[in-house]
This record gives structure tokens, sequence and C-alpha cells, in this order.
């Protein structure tokens, strides 16, 4: 057997902290851990997804809190005509609300990859710093859009009184839905690699580096463009589902660009491009909101010092300082 | 024989200056078509109009009885043209293996088969492009373009700039691929190694089709007069 990189094994040091996390968090009696750790899983989910337009394919989107909102206000919306016992739409054929998740997942992740295709079709036209504009221009366009909204509570936001139900968990008890997260964050970077490491992978990496010379072996950029693209928004779309699920509220908040810029922000502090940058990314911003916020408002102000040390002098983010630079194996 | 190739009076611009004047190429199947000519003359324009990176404002392109003259880069590749760039440009940041597995279409060329044809590629499957020897990264672009299973194999100055044992081992894979019965659309200087192999010469003098013929009617004078510097 080969032995493992550097990477590897932070990235199973990573695993395995994450998985004894909430042991550890009920054995010294701070289940509030417990919160924290399902947030870094459910950001780091959205990060996964960005990550493999962002970092894989080049494509620098400013705004995937479009597919955040949008997967978190299908949440929302079927948990709130389940719990009114109101129909979402009786004419011409009935469609009913739901509490089980992973119809809400599903509905999420469909919503969110219609909205990535639409926004991609049109985005991918364009390259470099207009393709950061147009994209922030949608995500505003909808975050708009859901403030002028008053059917689902316009600014104010839309409340989800119980936590949904997935099959026979316990999804009320912090353990309970940490772990469907956590599941949910392995299987997105499952996902990710097996992208990165197939055919669809290279040629997305290959339209990053020369758009030109991947149509002469035969193959158009867009579509491969696109197809991360939309995949890439139905990740982040499931994140903001569960983001929805965690605090049992939607707002337009989940729409607006300092989202995106959130996102944006752990993929790059964690390593972008790398499998487990994400995750690496959204501990540190979690643990800095944590500790830092307790002491200051102004805690971003740290993280701003940090992610600056990082741009200048670790541009392999943290995943990068510790592991190296990416190998190929 | 059916034409696998027409190109027919083209002419291109990038931006207001002129380029190709009137090129005409006619190869069949099965055929190597050396394309000569000096420096600025036009060969690579030709060659990317043909793989359509730059549009051409007049003439015809035809390839395996179809107009590409209107198609997108990526349409005629798909149709069976494969290419060879000049400067090799392979997918810097890819291994040897993921830059063939990319461009990867239709059975008959596997890796297996590139990795017989050049054996160093087998040797260096797991490393990056941009760790490769020029030679390498020849043989890599090479490959590439195979993989896609090409009708029509275009090699823009394959042996630029090597070391003469590499130029002989590139030249020795023409051959092979020539043997097999792979059409290929060829620019080089060395006339020593490219008349050998060509069935067909087709000669550019400032974007002009100047001279066609077989290599044996291009005598040192034509060639003085059209190649010689």
């Amino acid at each position: 057997m080969a032995s493992l990189s550097r990477e590897s094994i932070l990235n199973i040091f990573l695993t395995l902290a994450m998985v004894a996390l909430p042991f550890v968090a009920t054995a010294i009696d701070e289940p509030f851990y417990i919160t924290l750790a399902t947030r870094v899983a459910i950001l780091g989910l959205a990060g996964v997804g960005l990550n493999l337009a962002l970092g894989t394919g080049g494509l620098v989107s400013f705004g995937h809190a479009a597919f955040f909102g949008v997967g978190g206000y299908a949440a929302g919306i079927l948990a709130s005509h389940a719990l009114n016992y109101t129909p979402i739409m009786e004419s011409p054929f009935l469609i009913e609300g739901t509490n089980q998740m992973l119809i809400i997942w599903l509905v999420a992740i469909i919503a969110s990859g219609i909205v990535a295709y639409l926004i991609g079709l049109l985005s991918l036209r364009t390259s470099g710093v207009y393709f950061i504009m147009i994209t922030l221009a949608f995500a505003q366009m909808l975050y708009y859009f859901a403030i002028s909204w008053p059917a689902y509570g316009g600014e104010d936001g839309l409340s989800i009184y119980v936590r949904n139900a997935f099959l026979g968990v316990n999804t009320l008890a912090p353990h309970g839905f940490y772990f469907i997260c956590l599941g949910l964050l392995f299987g997105g970077i499952f996902l990710s690699a097996t992208l990165k490491n197939s055919r669809f992978g290279a040629a997305l990496q290959s339209a990053r580096q020369n758009e030109e010379r991947l149509s002469a072996v035969g193959v158009r950029p867009f579509n491969i463009k696109l197809t991360a693209f939309v995949i890439s928004g139905m990740m982040t779309g499931l994140a903001g589902a569960l983001f929805a699920d965690l605090n049992r509220f939607v707002s337009p908040s989940m729409l607006s660009w300092h989202m995106s810029g959130e996102i944006m922000i752990l993929v790059i502090l964690g390593g972008v491009g790398r499998l487990y940058g994400p995750l690496a990314g959204a501990i540190i911003y979690i643990l800095f909101e944590f500790i830092f916020g307790g002491m200051t408002e102004h805690w971003q102000f740290f993280l701003g010092l940090v992610l600056l040390g990082v741009v200048l002098f670790a541009r392999g983010g943290v995943i990068g300082l510790i592991a190296g630079r990416a190998r190929h194996d | 024989m059916s034409d696998l190739l027409t190109i027919e009076n083209i002419e291109v611009f990038y931006g207001p200056s002129q380029a190709l004047f009137g090129v005409d190429l006619k190869m069949g199947e099965g055929e190597v078509v050396a394309l000569m000519g000096r420096n600025g003359m036009g060969k690579t324009t030709t060659i990317r109009t043909l793989c359509r990176m730059s549009k051409q404002k007049a003439g015809r392109i035809q390839f395996a009885g179809q107009d590409i003259g209107n198609l997108p880069s990526h349409k005629v590749a798909q149709l069976g043209v494969g290419l060879v760039p000049e400067g090799r440009r392979c997918f810097a940041n890819l291994t040897v293996e993921e830059n063939l597995l990319a461009a990867a279409r239709g059975t008959e060329w596997t890796l297996a088969r590139v990795y017989e044809l050049f054996p160093r590629l087998e040797e260096r499957q797991t490393q990056l492009a941009n760790t490769l020897s020029g030679g390498e990264q020849q043989m890599l672009a090479i490959g590439r373009a195979l993989m896609t299973n090409p009708k029509l194999l275009v090699l823009d100055e394959a042996t630029e700039g090597l070391a003469p044992v590499i130029r002989e081992e590139i030249w020795q894979a023409v051959r092979e691929l020539k043997a097999t019965g792979q059409s290929i659309l060829i620019v080089d200087k060395t006339l020593a190694e490219l008349l050998p192999i060509a069935d067909h010469c087709v000669i550019l003098e400032r974007g002009r089709t100047a001279w066609a013929g077989t290599p044996d009617a291009l005598t040192p004078e034509l060639a003085d007069r059209y190649l010689g510097v």
C-alpha cells in the first residue's frame, strides 16, 4: 500500500474529529458544541458545493447564496404548509406541504438545480470579473424578490416551529440532526472526490486551464462548466435546506450577498480546490464566530485579518499550509 | 479516392489584417499531406481555420463530405479532426493519464494503445504534464489527439525545438500511424524527414496556395524558391 500523503492524514483526522465531537461534547456536558458543529457541517457542505465550481472549475461564483437560500426556502415553505395543514397549491392539482426531510431535500436539490441551470445558462457566457458580477446580480435579484414577497414572510422571514422528520431519527435531539448533516457533508465530499477523479473532472479542470484546447479535443467547455455549476448549486441548495432546519427559520438574509461572501470566505480559508478545504474553513469560521463573537460584535475584523494572512501568505489555505501543495495521486 | 478534406479558396483576417488570401488544399482518406511554406505564410492560420479557431471571411471547408465552415471547434473535433497544436500545449495541471482520458472518444484508440505507441508516456502516467520534458509533452499532445479517434490527425510543428533523438521517435510514430492508414495533415520544416512520408505537398506563400504536387515533383529549385531561407 502506498504511504498516505499528509493531506490524506489530515483529512482522516478531520473526519474522525467530526465524528467524535458530539461524544466529547456530551462527556464534558456542553451540548451547545454539537449545535456549533452542526453549523460547521452545514456550512462545510455549502462550501463543498461552491468548491466544485470555484476550485475545480475556476468559476468564481459570488452568487451561491441564491442556491443556499432557494434550498432554505424550499424547506421553509414545505414545512410551514405541513404545519398549518394548508396545501401549497390546489389547482390544477393538489400539492401538500411535508415535514419529511427526504422529500424536502429532494425538492431543495431540484429547485436549486433549476435556478443554477438558469443562472448558469446566462452567466457562463461571461468570464472573469463579469461572471462574478452577474452571479452576484442574480443572487441579489432573488434576495429582493424574497423581501418583497409577503406570502412567505417577506422581510421577516418564515419560521419552522418543529424541526422536520427524518425516518426514525429524533431530529430534535442535537445528536440525531448532527449526524444527518455530517452524513450529508461526507456524502458531498465523496461526490466531489468522485467527480474530480472522473473524466468529467479532468475535462472541468481542462476548461479552467484552457477552453480552446478543450474544444480542440471535441468537448464543449460550456456544457462541462454548466453541469459543474448545476451540481455545485444543488449541493449548496441542500445545505440551505439543512440550515433552515437547524435554525428553524428562513429569511431573505440566506439569499443576501453576505451569505455568498461567507461561503466563499470559508472555501478560501480552508483551501480552494482542496477536498477538505471547505470543512477546515467552516471549522475556523465557526470557531472565530464563537470565540471572538463572544468578546466583541466586531469579530469579523479578526476574521478579515486571518483572511488577509491566508491570501497573502498561504494561498493553499489552511489545508495547503499544513499539507503542502496539492498532489496528484 | 473520396476526398476527406477540401479547403477551397479560404480568406482569413486577424482583425483588419488579412492573413490568408485564398488557400486551397485537398486530401484523400489515408493520405499524408505536408503543408509547407516559410514562416508567416499562413500554415498555422490554415490549421486554425480548419479547427474553427479562426473564422474565414470567404471560401469553403469540407470535411468527410460535410461543410464545416460554420461549425464551432468542438463539433469539428467530434467529427474527427484531431489537432496537435503548435507548441505542444497539454493541460499543465493534469496528469498524463488525465490529459488522455479527458479527450477520450470512440473505441479504437485506448490508453493501452497510446502507451504502446509512446512507452515513455506509460512510465510517466501519474506525472503532471508540466513536469514532462518537451518531447514527452509532444508525445502527450499527439496521444491526446489520437484518443479522440480522429479521422484526420493534424500535426502543427510537432518536432520543432526537440532533441534529434526525440524527433526520431516522433517521426517513427508518425510512420507507424501512416502504416495503419491514418490520414495526417502535417506541418514541419525538416524536409528530409517530411518528404519521404508525404503523399502530397501543398506550399503556401503569402497566404495563398503557391504550389501543390507530389514530393517527387518538388525539385530542389522549387524547394529553394518557396522554402529556402
